[in-house]
């Protein structure tokens, strides 16, 4: 509560007033190796937009140790944010971001913009993650929409963010769904297309990366697929994955590699 | 050399309450008042950027009159306890009752010992799954609450807003109804007409977490109509 020395420098940020009120509450870095790991979120921007979508297994060394783990979250609104790597950590880092945003729009009274928000969770890696980077503890990826158009944001180990074109992929599973994405990403894509591809892209590195789940129709557990564009942010219902995955692994009951590029 | 000259405690605390009071009549007067999907914050606010009505956390609202500095600083300090507390328990365990029991604390403690009283009055208002849950406080500048069932009005004609307000409320009125009537008791009270209003509501029926939604110009236009 506010005194005569009522300490005001920090006050749209809830991360430094976690830090001088509940320091123990931050998320911390761990060594990389002590806690299950969740792998592979991809992200692609469309005509209007931007797709953010993540498979559900969580691995320790050589054992799957949860299949349904949910890595791909709704930031605020407008943006998605994506965490591959301890699992542990990278729920606490998202919940930590999510708040910080809120705070800062209920305190200022306005939202940050696009790259407020993406730098600011630069900030918290630097602030409280930067070990746990450099043994890829956690990787986020952020995207949203900028009030003009999808866009997406990835970070290094040491917190510096980038604006990425097209389609991006961190965790384990990314070289193999970033070649996917390669091939079948283009930019007149709907939000379907979109999905479609972030799916496809989920079913090579499930392929190719022990650490990474492709579709489980057994269980009827499905990838996270989430959307952001004019209207605001939107988590695909189970049922719509569901029917998107059966037409991907139907399709690949032909060719089971999946959809080929022209030549030339 | 002057003599200190002794001042009985009763009148100490009369000439704080008075002091207080008259800060906080200056301003213009705010309604907060149950309606069928929640609760709704009128406000009588020249300003479209300086609020006196805002979000403190997913259930609860706050509304406040008197000095834009001394209720911002205290919308800002139930903001961070509010978010401190969702963050290290649950969303769930941030009530209304604790972020009064705090402000009825500070307001208290700077209305007896510091150099002046705040010149506010508050309300803390939190919406429920149920209508009947649904709850109301006002805490007044020496930091006293006060449960109020249906409505709440503060601000410098809050007795006269009250008392229109009270000869025909209806705790089911939809949100148009809520807003006129809450409109009409503080243009009635006032004696001005067409002061721009604030408005928002704590929605129950929002299927969002946050429930807190500010009202667009048109939108209030729209429903005074």
């Amino acid at each position: 509560m506010p005194g005569p020395g009522w300490d005001w420098a920090g006050r749209s940020s809830f991360a430094d007033l976690l830090a001088r009120t509940a320091p123990e509450a931050l998320p911390r870095a761990v060594p990389s190796d002590v806690a299950p790991h969740g792998t592979t979120i991809v992200v692609a921007t469309y005509a209007g937009g931007v797709a953010m979508a993540g498979d559900r297994r969580a691995t320790w060394s050589s054992q799957i140790v949860q299949n349904d783990i949910e890595k791909v979250f709704i930031a605020d609104d407008f943006s998605l944010v994506g965490v591959a790597g301890t699992a542990g950590v990278a729920v606490e880092l998202v919940r930590l971001f999510q708040v910080e945003l809120e705070h800062y729009e209920k305190v200022e009274g306005v939202a940050l913009s696009f790259d407020g928000k993406a730098n600011r969770l630069g900030g918290l890696i630097r602030a409280n993650l930067e070990g746990a980077m450099r043994g890829l503890g956690v990787l986020p990826v952020y995207a949203g929409w900028d009030g003009a158009r999808g866009r997406i944001v990835s970070y290094d180990v040491v917190g510096g963010h980038y604006s990425e074109r097209d389609y991006y992929a961190v965790g384990s599973g990314a070289p193999f769904a970033r070649g996917s994405l390669k091939k079948l990403h283009r930019p007149d894509l709907d939000a379907a297309g979109a999905a479609t591809v972030l799916v496809q892209a989920l079913v090579d590195a499930a392929d190719d990366d022990s650490a990474t789940a492709g579709p489980d129709a057994v269980r009827g557990l499905y990838p996270i697929v989430c959307t952001a564009d004019s209207s605001g942010v939107r988590r695909w219902p189970d049922a719509e994955v569901e029917a998107l995955a059966s037409r991907v692994l139907e399709a690949r009951r032909g060719r089971p590699d999946g959809p080929g590029a022209p030549l030339l | 050399m002057t003599m200190p000259f002794y001042v009985p405690p009763e009148q100490l605390m009369k000439d704080r309450a008075d002091f207080a009071r008259k800060g906080i009549a200056r301003g213009r007067s705010v309604v907060v008042l149950r309606y069928a999907d929640g609760v709704c914050f009128v406000a009588e606010n020249a300003s479209a950027t300086l609020h006196k009505v805002s979000e403190l956390y997913d259930r609860i609202g706050f509304a406040a009159v008197g000095r834009f500095n001394e209720f911002e600083s205290l919308r800002i300090a139930g903001i961070q306890q509010a978010d401190v507390r969702g963050f290290t328990y649950d969303r769930a365990d941030v009530t209304a009752r604790t972020l009064v029991n705090s402000y009825a604390q500070v307001m208290g403690a700077v209305f007896a010992s510091a150099d002046k009283p705040f010149e506010v009055e508050l309300v803390v208002a939190e919406v429920a799954g149920a209508a009947d849950d649904d709850r109301i406080y006002r805490i007044s500048y020496d930091g006293s609450v006060f449960d109020e069932r249906s409505f709440a009005a503060m601000g410098g004609k809050a007795d006269a807003v009250a008392a229109r307000l009270a000869s025909d409320f209806d705790p089911a009125a939809s949100l148009s109804d809520a807003v006129k009537r809450a409109a009409g008791a503080l243009a009635a009270a006032s004696g001005a007409d067409g002061v721009p209003l604030e408005v928002a509501v704590l929605d129950r029926t929002r299927r969002a977490r946050r429930t807190f939604v500010r009202l667009t110009g048109e939108r209030i236009a729209e429903l005074l109509s």
